[in-house]
């Protein structure tokens, strides 16, 4: 029994940190080209309704899912478009792009509030998903959850390893050098925008298609922004982007499993429900203080708008 | 690209500098025209429902300013730190503290003899919703200057936190004892009532306040060497201020600006039209005046008018669903495309467009 | 279009001429206004008052139009809206959330020509009247069917907010699993939320990856029942029927029926003889329905529902009645005694069975 409920929590936590992996690692890419983008939470809701609305349509939700990453990507160009192109303020772009969004979300699902999708079944791995304690909760997931894993590893390798990897935390680190040398700053930044965007969309699209599955307004709820908040949290790095999703997952689902055993505990639920925003803000705290290692990983243009010809 | 060139002027256009927001309204207002012709509506009939029902009588614009205060008073004090690249987002949470500060005064102020002095009750509010605003967006300043926690972030997370506090408090210890268990505290004295200002209408106080709040502000933002401080500040590099590094004074200043009118505001609506504390008293209005800081050019006046056109959004959105059976998103809609009309317009204040091949310089 | 546009115009007439006009031409269709808390959508709270709205303009085809605002806020908001319905001639307001009350007191003292009806609130007046429904008598059969059907003896409950109505019904079903199965425990998971899907999925999950084989829920959407379906134990669903959504796991749902209320209180309205009444109607005023049990509940616990259904219709039967014992062993109502609609509209306490535990205040 006590096997069963570590791996029912372990289980839980991978689902609820998986949206927040992969926006937060479309972020971190975006991030590290230099570009600020607070738009995470809008990004997400329209590729939650258009992955939802599509899939309905197609009868697939992969079809729906591709449709959600085009859609996040095209909400993302927007606020390339104001902020690389017009140069506009980015956090006053990323809000704008975040409350759009939101609105524009709940304004286009009007008709898929009717809608349900059949579920999309879990897909167990040969082998490892009858691992003893870990073969349930790690892998008899959704596919979406092995794609988190594999975009994880293709993007440390990308910023790491490659070449233009390389290029893209170069142009974020000092576009002024990345320009004189000869790299399309705006262009690259353009690019790792628009896969920002991507990711977004598919984080929206694995709420609405393979989670819930249901489309409603506000069914975001917030996971945009803790995504954000992951970057920091995560000091940029993708390793540490995996970590600080499960350990919020983690803190959410203990609460979720803390009411639902029986347990008497005199601590009002609110508290309970208020812990993994606090445990994000002490984690931040803990993380940010240590001014070396943000030093190290920061990209330094961060937020600063860049003109080639000036 | 080629065709259309970008050129810096030597020195911010002032007149677009005006001009970019009415401009960004007016496209807002064309494009909601288009708005309303793709869903089928006669768009001349939706703009008078949305854009001019709103302010068709002395009652309409009483409405109207009651929803424009609450967003003057969060807005003008964001503006103060986003003047200095301080970016308190969660001026919502700070609103729900101010709220929670006001209504203890108002709960308790009974038995200390307060209900008779209506003066004494509504200024030690006043005093309460403020300074409870202000230590809740201390948190942020202190984690900022002493941690270098991202204020962005961890405002927001205090938002979520906050709501929670409030849903304990009148779910718990403040619920009112009459109120058949739900999430309400007892409704105030009448002299934990902000007075109303126009007979027949909910237009209180508050007003007044606001707008006294909006001319010290301007003189403290133009006129002022703090002011001018901060905005040199705001001019420096903002990338490091994201992870971190930057001037103690001004997050502090600005955070603690920022929070005090927003709990001046939650004060405000729990002594004004809600006259109660519940679990919904935060109706988004600190989300919302990030857009009226930006749109209002983190200026006062346009502060004022900002709110104004943004509080008639929201309105219109209720009549548009009533007279038009459009949904209720169309205000937020609206709201977004008005923001992204004016980053986009503001390109015109500090460059301009040329048509043509670009010369070599 | 046309329809608007007289709308608009005749509310513009009302203002300006004669705001409190009773009698309109006998041949104008009568309004109404409904004021909903959340977006209309598919399932839920809003839907069936909705879908009671519909029924109503049906029945009452050419008598009587309507017209809503969905998704108001609970607060200054609401106040708005209802006035706004009262000046554009409507005669009657159904507002349908419980934070709508303090505002339609106030409009309808203002009002006094207009009849305004407010569901789940206790506060009424001359113009002013307010109903509900008995939810926990559903939720008592849904309990019987659990406590008869569940081989763990652990029932799921995920919950919004600790209101009464949301106690009544959590303790109805723990009382009904017991009468039959004293073995049964109720476990509760609060979501804060009437309407975040994903949390509440993952509440679902959660209990029942904890053993629990039966769910059900009182938040807005349909993910407990779709997370039952796909974990292949049973739920039952709260609001609407909620087969669609799992056609394995839905055994059946607590279904709210305003339509017959609506009809019946527009044509007391139309013919002058509306009184404000506070009608809480239950399974035998048709308020309160069954959805369809689902073939896989065995045929004697479908004959059980069957006959305490019978009694509740036929008024000989009260779910809650004595002895109940809180969670800490007090006793609440001796043997006997039923609990009375004062005393469970202000329920605060969980009765044994219920395993999770309500927080101290």
């Amino acid at each position: 029994m006590e096997q069963d409920l570590f791996s029912a929590i372990l289980f839980a936590t991978v689902v609820a940190g998986t949206p927040l992996i992969i926006v937060a690692l479309g972020e971190l890419v975006t991030e590290r080209a230099g570009v600020l983008n607070l738009g995470a939470e809008g990004m997400m809701a329209i590729g939650a309704i258009v992955a939802f609305a599509v899939a309905h349509h197609a009868g697939n939700p992969w079809i729906g899912a591709a449709a959600g990453m085009m859609a996040g990507m095209a909400m993302s160009w927007l606020f390339a478009f104001l902020s690389l192109t017009l140069m506009a303020n980015q956090v006053a772009s990323g809000l704008a792009l975040a409350i759009f969004g939101v609105g524009l979300a709940a304004f286009v699902g009007k008709p898929y509030e009717a809608v349900s999708l059949p579920a999309v079944p879990p897909l167990a791995l040969p082998g490892l998903s009858s691992l003893p304690l870990v073969g349930h909760g790690l892998f008899q997931q959704q596919p979406i959850v092995y794609l988190s894993w594999l975009l994880f590893a293709a993007i440390t390798y990308f910023l790491y390893r490659s070449r233009a990897g390389l290029v893209l935390r170069a142009v974020g680190e000092s576009p002024a050098s990345a320009h004189a040398i000869g790299y399309p700053v705006i262009r690259i930044r353009y690019l790792a925008t628009l896969f920002g965007g991507a990711l977004a969309g598919l984080g929206g699209a694995f709420l609405s298609v393979f989670h819930t599955p249901l489309w409603v307004d506000g069914m975001i709820a917030g996971r945009g922004w803790i995504a954000l908040a992951l970057v920091v949290f995560a000091t940029w790095r993708p390793w540490r982007v995996m970590i600080g999703a499960y350990l919020f997952g983690g803190v959410m689902v203990s609460q979720l499993f803390l009411q639902g055993s029986g347990i008497q505990v005199n601590v009002p639920q609110q508290f309970l429900s208020a812990l993994p925003y606090l445990a994000t803000v002490v984690v931040l705290v803990l993380i940010s203080r240590n001014a070396l290692s943000i030093r190290l990983n920061f990209p330094a243009s961060l937020g600063q708008p860049f003109r080639p010809d000036t | 690209m080629k065709w259309i060139r970008i050129e810096a002027r030597q020195e911010p256009d002032p007149l677009m500098r005006f001009g970019s927001p009415v401009l960004a309204v007016t496209l807002t207002v064309l494009a909601g025209l288009l708005v309303f012709a793709v869903l089928g509506k006669d768009p001349v009939e939706g703009f008078k429902v949305f854009f001019l029902n709103p302010l068709r009588d002395t009652y309409a614009l009483s409405e109207l300013f009651l929803k424009a205060t609450p967003l003057m008073l969060c807005a003008l004090g964001l503006a103060v730190g986003f003047q200095a690249n301080v970016w308190n987002i969660g001026a919502e949470g700070q609103f729900i503290f101010g709220a929670i500060g006001a209504t203890g005064v108002a709960l308790y102020g009974g038995e200390l003899g307060l209900a008779n002095s209506p003066t004494l009750m509504l200024g030690l509010m006043m005093l309460a919703g403020a300074i409870s605003g202000a230590l809740y967006a201390a948190i942020p300043a202190w984690l900022r200057t002493h941690f270098h926690a991202s204020e962005i972030l961890v405002s927001l997370m205090l938002v979520y936190v906050a709501n929670l506090f409030c849903s304990w408090l009148v779910f718990g210890p403040w619920m009112d004892p009459d109120g058949q268990n739900f999430p309400q505290t007892r409704s105030f004295d009448d002299a934990a009532l902000l007075p109303t200002i126009l007979e027949g209408t909910r237009l209180n106080l508050a007003l007044p306040l606001a707008l006294g709040l909006l001319l010290i502000g301007h003189v403290y933002l133009n006129h002022s060497y703090a002011g001018f401080k901060m905005r040199v500040a705001g001019g420096a590099e903002f990338a490091a201020r994201y992870a971190g590094y930057s001037s103690r004074r001004m997050v502090w200043i600005g955070l603690l600006a920022g929070g005090a009118t927003a709990g001046l505001a939650g004060m405000a609506e729990v002594a004004g039209p809600v006259g109660q504390l519940t679990d919904k008293i935060a109706a988004g209005y600190g989300f919302a005046a990030i857009i009226v800081a930006f749109v209002g050019r983190l200026n006062p006046f346009g502060i004022f008018l900002a709110s104004v056109v943004m509080a008639l959004f929201y309105i219109g959105g209720e009549q548009a669903q009533q007279y038009l059976s459009l949904p209720s998103a169309i205000a937020k809609v609206f709201q977004g495309l008005l923001l992204f009309f004016l980053l986009a317009t503001d390109l015109f204040v500090n460059y301009r467009l040329r048509l043509g091949r670009s010369a070599h310089h | 279009m046309k329809q608007s546009r007289r709308t608009l115009l005749s509310a513009l007439a009302l203002t300006l001429t004669l705001p409190f006009a009773s009698s309109a031409q006998a041949e104008e269709p009568v309004k109404a206004g409904f004021v909903y808390v959340s977006p209309i959508g598919d399932a839920g709270w809003t839907y069936q008052h909705d879908q009671g709205r519909l029924q109503m303009e049906k029945a009452l085809a050419g008598k009587v139009t309507s017209r809503v605002v969905e998704n108001v806020q609970e607060g200054p908001d609401a106040e708005r809206v209802i006035r706004e319905f009262a000046t554009s001639g409507s005669k009657v307001v159904f507002a349908t959330s419980f934070g709508y009350m303090n505002a339609m007191e106030k409009v309808s003292k203002q009002f006094p020509n207009v009849t305004f009806l407010h569901a789940t609130g206790y506060k009424s007046g001359k113009n002013f009247g307010n109903y509900n429904a008995r939810f926990y008598e559903g939720r008592y059969l849904t309990g019987v069917i659990a406590g008869k059907m569940s081989k763990s003896n652990i029932l799921g409950y995920v919950g919004a907010f600790p209101i009464p109505e949301v106690l009544q019904g959590i303790n109805a079903f723990a009382m009904g699993a017991r009468s039959v199965n004293p073995k049964a425990e109720v476990r509760v998971i609060w979501v804060n939320s009437w309407y975040d899907p994903g949390k509440e999925r993952e509440a679902a999950m959660t209990l029942i990856a904890q053993g629990a084989d039966m769910v059900t829920h009182h938040t807005d959407s349909t993910a407990t029942v779709q997370a039952a379906e796909e974990k292949g134990v049973y739920a039952f669903g709260y609001h609407s029927d909620m087969s669609k959504y799992g056609k394995k796991a839905h055994l059946t749902a607590t279904t709210h029926q305003w339509g017959d209320f609506y009809t019946k209180t527009m044509q007391e309205v139309l013919a002058g003889t509306w009184k404000p009444t506070n009608p809480w109607g239950g399974i035998k005023d048709g308020m309160i329905k069954l959805a369809p049990l689902n073939p896989a509940i065995p045929k004697d616990v479908q004959t059980l529902v069957g006959d305490l259904e019978g009694k509740l219709k036929a008024g000989t039967f009260h779910p809650f009645t004595g002895p109940i014992v809180d969670q800490d062993g007090k006793e609440v109502v001796a043997k006997g005694k039923t609990l009375s609609d004062e005393e469970l509209n202000k329920m605060s306490y969980y009765v044994q069975g219920v395993a999770s535990k309500l927080p101290k205040k």
